[in-house]
C-alpha cells in the first residue's frame, strides 16, 4: 500500500486508455449513432409525407371519378338530347321534302292541266275555224279575224 | 464461498508465515511490488517491509496487470463494436456498446454544459474502466491469490481500485485535465484571478488562495480517496468475513456456526457490493465530468 511508480504507470495506462477510446471507439460509435438516428428520421418523414401523398391521391382519385361520372352523365344526356334533335330533325326535313314533293307534283298537274288546256284551246279554235270556213264558204283570214279568234279561245 | 479456499490459502502460506488473523490480513492487502531489494538485486518484493524499503521507484505489478487487462478487455470490445458500427440493424455487442455509449453520453449532458470532444470518451472509459476493477472485488477473495500462491507469487491484489496508486494515477490525471482546461479557457490571468480574488475581493489575497488553492487540491483527493476507501473497506470486509471460515476446526458447534455465516454474509455484502460497485465507478465519472465542467465554466 505504498505510494510508488506505479502512480505514474497507471497514470499513462489511463491517458493511452481515453486516447484509444475517443480514437477508436467513441467517435465511430457516435457516427453510427448519428447516422441511425438520421435515417430513422427520415424514414419516418418519408412514411408522412408517403401517408401525406396517399391521402391526396385517394382525395384525387375521388375527385376524377366524380368527374367522370359527371362527364358520362353529361355525354349520356347530350347523346340522348342529339338524338331527339336528329329524329326531330329528320322529321322536319322529311315533312319538308314531302311538301317539296307534293308542291312539285302540284305544279307539274298544274302544268298539265294547263298544257292540256291550251291544246284543247287550239284544237278548239281550230275546229271552231274550220266550222266558221265551212259556215261562211269561204277561208276566214286568219290574220285578219286574229283578234276575234283569241277572244274565242278566251272565253272556252 | 471462499472458505475451502481460504483454508488452502492459509496452508500455502503455512511454510512461510504463522497462520494468525493478522497475516491472512495483512497478506491479503499487500501488493506484489518490483524494484530494488535490500542487496541491491532488482526483484519481486517477498515481505511487506521489503516493499516499502523499495521506497518510490517500485511497480505494483498485479494492480497493473489487472487495470490493463482489465481496459483491454473492455477497449477491445468497444474497439470491435466500433469497427462494425453502421447505421444498419445492429448486433448483439453493438446494441450494448451503443446502449452503454448512449448512457453515459446522456449523463455527461446531464452534468457538462460546454463543447469539447474529449469528455464523453472519458467518461466512458472512466465509468468501464473503474467498474471492470471495482468488478473484481467480487472474484472470491482467495481465488486469483491462491492460485498465484501455487505459481510461486507471494503476492496479488486482484482489485486494482483497492491499490492507491491506481486511484490517485487516474484522479491526477483528470487534475491535469482540469487544471489544462482552466488556464486553456479562462486563461493564466483569469485562472489566478480565480484562485486568488474570491471570495473576498483583492485584499484578502493570502486567505483567498488559501481557500481556493484547498479547494482545488481537494478535488484529486477527494477523487482518489473517494473511491479507493470504499474499495478497500469493502475488501477488508470481505477478508473479514473469510476469516470465518479460516477458522474451521472440524464439526463442532462454533465451527458449522462460522462456516454457515460465512456463506451467507460474503453472499450479502457481494450483493450490496454489486451496488457500490457500480456507484463508485458511476461517481468518479460523473465528478470527473463536474469537475472540468467547472474549468470550463467562467466565474467572472
Amino acid at each position: 500500500m505504498n505510494i510508488n511508480a506505479t502512480l505514474l504507470a497507471q497514470l499513462i495506462m489511463f491517458a493511452m486508455f481515453v486516447w484509444f477510446c475517443m480514437k477508436f471507439v467513441w467517435t465511430p460509435i457516435v457516427a453510427a449513432l448519428d447516422a441511425r438516428k438520421k435515417q430513422i428520421a427520415d424514414g419516418l418523414a418519408d412514411a408522412e409525407r408517403a401517408k401525406h401523398d396517399l391521402e391526396l391521391a385517394s382525395k384525387r382519385s375521388a375527385e376524377i371519378l366524380r368527374e367522370a361520372k359527371e362527364k358520362a352523365g353529361d355525354i349520356v344526356s347530350n347523346g340522348e338530347k342529339r338524338a331527339t334533335e336528329i329524329v326531330e330533325e329528320a322529321k322536319a326535313n322529311a315533312k319538308v321534302e314531302g311538301d317539296r314533293i307534293i308542291a312539285g307534283a302540284k305544279a307539274e298537274i298544274d302544268q298539265e292541266v294547263f298544257r292540256a288546256k291550251e291544246q284543247l284551246r287550239t284544237q278548239v279554235s281550230a275546229i271552231a275555224l274550220a266550222g266558221a270556213g265551212k259556215i261562211l264558204g269561204r277561208e276566214i283570214d286568219a290574220k285578219a279575224h286574229n283578234d276575234l279568234l283569241d277572244k274565242l279561245v278566251a272565253e272556252i | 464461498m471462499s472458505s475451502e479456499m481460504a483454508g488452502a490459502e492459509i496452508a500455502g502460506v503455512a511454510h512461510e508465515a504463522a497462520h494468525t488473523s493478522g497475516d491472512y490480513i495483512k497478506h491479503h492487502l499487500q501488493n506484489l511490488t518490483y524494484g530494488q531489494l535490500p542487496d541491491g538485486t532488482w526483484g519481486v518484493a517477498h515481505s511487506a517491509e521489503e516493499a516499502k524499503a523499495m521506497g518510490f521507484w517500485a511497480l505494483n505489478l498485479d494492480t497493473l496487470i489487472m487495470s490493463f487487462l482489465l481496459g483491454a478487455v473492455f477497449m477491445f470490445m468497444f474497439y470491435r463494436a466500433a469497427k462494425t458500427a453502421s447505421a444498419g440493424v445492429p448486433n448483439c455487442l453493438q446494441n450494448f456498446c451503443e446502449w452503454a455509449l448512449e448512457f453515459i453520453d446522456n449523463s455527461v449532458r446531464g452534468s457538462f454544459t460546454g463543447k469539447n470532444a474529449m469528455i464523453g470518451p472519458l467518461a466512458l472509459t472512466i465509468f468501464f474502466w473503474v467498474f471492470s476493477m471495482n468488478l473484481m472485488d467480487l472474484i472470491p477473495i482467495d481465488w486469483v491469490p491462491g492460485l498465484m500462491a501455487m505459481m510461486g507469487v507471494p503476492f496479488f491484489k486482484v482489485v486494482p481500485s483497492t491499490d492507491p496508486n491506481a486511484t490517485f494515477g487516474m484522479a491526477i490525471g483528470v487534475f491535469a485535465l482540469v487544471l489544462y482546461y482552466s488556464v486553456k479557457m479562462k486563461g493564466l490571468g483569469g485562472f489566478m484571478g480565480e484562485l486568488t480574488l474570491q471570495p473576498f475581493g483583492k485584499w484578502g489575497m493570502p486567505v483567498n488562495f488559501l481557500l481556493e488553492g484547498v479547494n482545488l487540491i481537494a478535488k484529486p483527493i477527494s477523487l482518489a480517496l473517494r473511491l479507493f476507501g470504499n474499495m478497500y473497506a469493502g475488501e477488508m470486509i470481505f477478508i473479514l468475513i473469510a476469516l470465518m471460515g479460516g477458522a474451521w476446526a472440524g464439526f463442532t458447534m462454533s465451527g458449522v456456526t462460522l462456516f454457515g455465516s460465512q456463506i451467507l454474509l460474503s453472499l450479502g455484502w457481494a450483493i450490496f457490493h454489486i451496488l457500490i460497485v457500480t456507484l463508485q465507478a458511476f461517481i468518479f465519472m460523473t465528478l470527473t465530468v463536474v469537475y472540468l465542467d467547472m474549468a470550463h465554466q467562467e466565474h467572472h
